[in-house]
């Protein structure tokens, strides 16, 4: 059965996952997720006209917090910063970000 | 301390009548796993001293009468957030995170006054079937140490297997609790999806994720679950039903006479010939207690992995989308700029099995095919609890085997991601529909010797009717009793 | 060749509840980074979110005020993408089911109404800040999680005057609700404009350039304007519209495109797995409605029909809910409707501005305005005084005790006017000669001196009275 996905498509999911596979290494990588794919290809054959889709298995609807304000402890605030890979007077700190297509998202 | 040698209760009472001091204990278990962990290595991260020092303020306070797991060491998978206590989901993207708060689960259990021992290993973000996928090391099956002990949650199980906590938390999102115990001849209940909150717990499938126990005994497990079960306002899925006190009802009065058990026969196609052989004589042995066995069908069963795979990859593609390398865990050295950050952090922090799941959940949703895939796999997802609905309206519970198979070698399935996939076929339906069940040690493979697990289904938060007829099964069983002996043959 | 434009406008506004939309943390922003975050603003491992009822019924407010029609089914959904100041990388929001739908607003240009349709509007998240310098960028966390509407037009908009018009409009009435501050300037209203124009007639649609967070009104009308003629030119020149995002250079006043990277934007949406679906009821529906402050229109027809206001000044009054409320309430104290609309309207704005203050943080109270307006009606204080005692209740303080403590009080008394009347015509027979021979002048020359004498604290009015009479019985 021939692969339902592409080299080329892989890198594109890669790229959306901001995950990189080398370029040695694609081929085979191609091969394995197409072959998974091909099983969820299964699917299709079962009848699914009219039915609802199925994201939760909650039992629950209408779940709601009243609106107060709680403001974290210094002591919590303190000990995510210890876990902050670069941080610097209050702010976590990353290369410059140049690209601005989604700022103000 | 071999915890072979008592179960909950009669660890209680000796500590209650100070036969055995919490400190005592403690140093006893941590003994223990000194002595066989280097064989297992069920465990990621010791908390010697600190649990140490809670056993002796539990000897100092007395031990609580009214809490059966005061001064009781017990163990926690490594994907449950323990405050102080780095929790690294097996994985180097969070090799060096400290949790800033517990999990529900674990501050419930704090106020019960349980010791952490510590922390167990698992596949990577729980995701696998072998605990192979662990960052760090694979853990051995106390029965065979050349095989695996399921996953994810194989530390946990193995942990238990090899008597070195009397229970040990799970989580299962397509059978990561009940596989495991099935491998290891444990008990393992995946509780109804909402019954346990998941604030604290590192997402893997939001929609399928539950918290369980692996114990050795079936009240055992029913005491821990109820202690960590009911609603919690940090999580808006978990249920706002009662919590029952199902251990209260495992009693020498407890039957499965009249038991309606539905057997689906897709469970049986691919069984391997001697799980087949333990799962028929474990129905045989109920329906001589007086159970109804009927066989029915489940007829989209061969469709739940597919469907599963997709399903719980999606949310997992989007739920591992945090770990970035920007406010916590692992951040690539020498990164040029902001898309290194994300590229590399990503790539060097995430394993093998990991970025796969990230990628078919990328997949599946990405522009083009989140009809065919996502939104078609949740539309399964609706038949196959259709399908479970059918059968529980004239029947009380669905048994089968918990795995195809008992556990593999390691290194045996490593390299075939579709086939270790498929050791789920007959856990991942029920994760889809959101039940309640328990794998239960139901006897031993005539081939190689090691366990096989009995899966007992319920309805929707019919926790209770699962535990009586696990309680039942084990008590007119004793396979419970047996011992792995670590290194020598079983 | 003739071109039609076509403008949709995404208005984001922001909720000001007291805590954040999927987490407790206050939505207040703190003097400090990160201080009003929790973990759940940082998406750390193991974090959940908790629906704030607030927001679903700000939402729903919304959705009334707009004239749409609201949910009673819905869910929310994740959308993915990486960006720092965008913790969990991926925004909680509603793609499929939005909390309200198909509404409309009325606008007027130039005297010419025109409904403008609303497509569809959905409560989600904010993001966080990012601050740049040339090596590195800086995140706070503060914004995350800060409740949101977005507000997406129908595509009816033909002019960059109407999309002015809308955006006013649309501001005004999310301000009466008083779920939001609307305020452009502070950011807690943003707008997103897509553009196209194509040849009268024709039914296709041209191709859309946006342009995001433009910053002001005015910026808004220039920005469109800019990018309206630069499509005409380039479509009249045989040249072609590229679809994409474009900044509005204000030094310039020009737009520029921004970069961008090709087909990175999939957002991989799916429905939000921890948060269960919301049912609701016409109950709660029914109940936000009978909460729902008057609108301005409804307020401005009740000023001229009821109060004798100009439209004008009517429009003036509506223009937030501050002012407005602030009138209804002096006038029920029972000032004068347009003494009290003049008040507002010039010296208390005047105060505003000089000040930059809003009207709820002055000191001002509307029993202090009326009870000011009161005394200058019934004479107690002249309007010379009045200027003073303004001060006075500007400062918080009460106009009568105010006036009496200064010394700002008319003599309106007779028996205490008369005799200063009787001794200043016994001191100026002239004047009173020149008044009985009809020079007029003179009247106003035996007033002055009467003011004189009383060091300008007698009531013109009664003055004006007692010595009428007085030159009559001459």
């Amino acid at each position: 059965m021939a692969s339902k996905i592409t080299e080329q498509q892989v890198q594109h999911v890669a790229e959306l996952a901001k995950l990189e596979f080398p370029k040695d290494e694609l081929g085979q990588f191609t091969t394995q997720l197409g072959n998974i794919i091909d099983m969820f290809e299964d699917l299709q054959a079962v009848d699914t006209d009219g039915v609802e889709p199925m994201t939760s298995a909650t039992d629950r609807v209408n779940v709601m917090r009243e609106d107060k304000a709680v403001r974290s402890s210094k002591e919590e605030r303190e000990a995510i910063f210890k876990n902050a890979p670069d941080a610097d007077d209050g702010y976590i700190r990353v290369p410059a970000i140049i690209d601005e297509s989604e700022d103000g998202e | 301390m071999d915890f072979y040698q008592t179960d909950l209760t009669q660890l209680h009472d000796d500590l209650v009548n100070k036969k055995i001091s919490a400190t005592e204990l403690t140093k006893a278990t941590f003994d223990h796993i000194k002595a066989n962990d280097d064989q297992v290595k069920a465990f990621l991260t010791l908390n010697e001293d600190d649990a140490m020092k809670r056993a002796a303020e539990i000897d100092n306070a007395g031990v609580s009468a009214q809490q059966l797991v005061s001064g009781v060491p017990l163990a926690v998978k490594d994907n449950i957030l323990t405050k102080g206590l780095k929790t690294t989901a097996a994985s180097k993207i969070l090799e060096n995170f400290n949790p800033v708060y517990d999990a529900t689960v674990v501050e419930r259990l704090n106020q019960a006054g349980f010791i952490n021992v510590g922390k167990t290993n698992l596949d990577e973000f729980a995701m696998g079937s072998s605990t192979e996928n662990s960052a760090f090391f694979t853990t051995h099956n106390p029965w065979d140490l050349t095989r695996v002990p399921g996953g994810s949650s194989g530390g946990s199980a193995a942990a238990v297997a090899a008597g070195d906590v009397l229970g040990a938390l799970g989580t299962d999102t397509g059978g990561s609790i009940r596989m495991p115990a099935s491998f290891n001849g444990v008990v393992g209940m995946k509780p109804t999806y909402g019954r346990v909150s998941r604030w604290g717990i590192i997402a893997f499938g939001s929609s399928f994720d539950q918290v369980g126990w692996l114990t050795r005994t079936v009240k055992d497990n029913a005491y821990l679950t109820s202690l960590i079960a009911g609603n919690d306002e940090h999580d808006m899925t978990s249920s706002l039903k009662e919590v029952p006190d199902w251990a209260a009802n495992l009693n020498d009065s407890t039957s499965v006479k009249g038991l309606r058990i539905a057997v689906p026969k897709e469970y049986f196609d691919d069984l391997d010939e001697d799980v087949h052989e333990v799962i028929k004589a474990a129905l045989d042995h109920l329906e001589s207690l007086g159970a109804i066995i009927d066989e029915v069908t489940l007829p989209h069963t061969k469709y739940g992995v597919p469907a599963y795979y997709i399903l719980a990859s999606s949310e997992a593609s989007s739920n591992l989308q945090r770990y970035d390398g920007i406010r916590y865990g692992y951040r690539a050295k020498d990164v040029k700029n902001l898309e290194d950050v994300y590229v590399r952090s990503r790539t060097e922090g995430f394993g093998e099995e990991v970025k796969r799941r990230i990628m078919l959940g990328t997949f599946s949703l990405s522009a083009g095919f989140y009809d065919a895939y996502f939104n078609k796999a949740a539309k399964v997802r609706r038949l196959i609890a259709q399908d479970f609905d059918d059968v529980f309206k004239d029947h009380d519970l669905i048994l089968g085997a918990t795995g195809a198979s008992t556990a593999f070698k390691i290194g045996a399935e490593v390299d075939d991601p579709k086939k270790m996939y498929m050791n789920d076929v007959l856990t991942v339906p029920v994760n889809m529909a959101g039940l309640p069940s328990m794998s239960v040690p139901a006897g031993f493979s005539s081939k190689n010797g090691m366990p096989v697990g009995l899966q007992i289904i319920g309805k929707p938060f019919d926790e209770q009717t699962i535990y009586n007829a696990g309680y039942v099964f084990e008590q007119t069983t004793d396979f419970h009793k047996k011992a792995p002996k670590l290194g020598g043959q079983n | 060749m003739n071109f039609q434009t076509t403008i949709g406008l995404e208005v984001h506004v922001e909720l000001k509840t007291n805590s954040k939309i999927y987490s407790p943390s206050p939505v207040e922003y703190g003097d400090q980074p990160n201080e009003n975050t929790n973990v759940i603003d940082w998406g750390y491992p193991g974090v959940l979110p908790t629906l704030n009822k607030g927001v679903v019924r700000d939402g729903i407010m919304a959705g009334l005020a707009l004239h749409a029609q609201i949910a009673h089914h819905m869910h929310f959904d994740r959308k993915n993408y990486f960006y720092p100041d965008n913790p969990k990388a991926y925004q909680i929001t509603q793609s499929d089911t939005p909390i309200a739908h198909d509404g409309w607003i009325e606008i007027d240009v130039d005297g010419k109404k025109k409904k403008i349709g609303i497509e569809e509007m959905h409560i989600e998240e904010d993001a966080g800040k990012n601050t740049h310098t040339s090596k590195y960028s800086y995140v706070d966390l503060n914004r995350q999680g800060t409740p949101l509407i977005e507000i997406v037009s129908k595509p009816d908009i033909a002019s960059p005057e109407e999309a002015v018009a809308y955006l006013e409009a649309l501001r005004q009435r999310i301000q009466f609700t008083g779920i939001s501050d609307v305020k452009m300037e502070e950011g807690s209203m943003r707008v997103d404009t897509n553009i196209s124009i194509r040849p009268v007639g024709s039914d296709k649609f041209g191709t859309k350039t946006e342009m995001k967070n433009i910053n002001s009104f005015n910026y808004v009308r220039k920005a469109l304007a800019y990018e309206e003629k630069r499509h005409q030119n380039l479509l009249m020149s045989g040249g072609h519209i590229a679809q994409e995002t474009r900044r509005y250079d204000e030094p310039t006043g020009t737009t520029v495109a921004m970069r961008s990277k090709e087909g990175a934007d999939d957002y991989r949406y799916f429905p939000e797995p921890d948060i269960p679906d919301l049912n609701v009821s016409d109950e709660w529906i029914q109940e936000i409605a009978s909460e729902m402050p008057v609108m301005p229109g409804e307020r401005r027809k009740h000023y001229v029909d009821d109060l004798g206001l100009t439209d004008y000044d009517a429009m003036v009054l509506t223009q937030t809910k501050e002012m407005s409320d602030f009138f209804e309430e002096a006038v029920k104290d029972g000032g004068d409707p347009k003494r009290l609309a003049n008040y507002l309207m010039n010296d208390v704005n005047s105060y505003m501005n000089d000040n930059h203050v809003d009207l709820q943080d002055t000191k001002l109270t509307p029993a202090n305005l009326a009870g000011m307006v009161k005394l200058i009606e019934d004479g107690t204080i002249s309007s010379k005084m009045a200027k003073k005692v303004f001060k006075g209740i500007m400062n918080g303080e009460e106009p009568n005790a105010y006036a009496k403590e200064h010394g700002l009080v008319q003599l309106s008394d007779p028996a205490q006017l008369q005799p200063i009347v009787d001794d200043v015509l016994a001191n100026n027979q002239q004047s009173i000669d020149d008044y009985k021979n009809g020079k007029n002048r003179a009247f106003g020359f035996l007033m002055g001196q009467i003011m004189k004498q009383t060091h300008g604290k007698a009531n013109p009015q009664m003055v004006t009275q007692l010595l009428k009479k007085s030159l009559a019985n001459i």
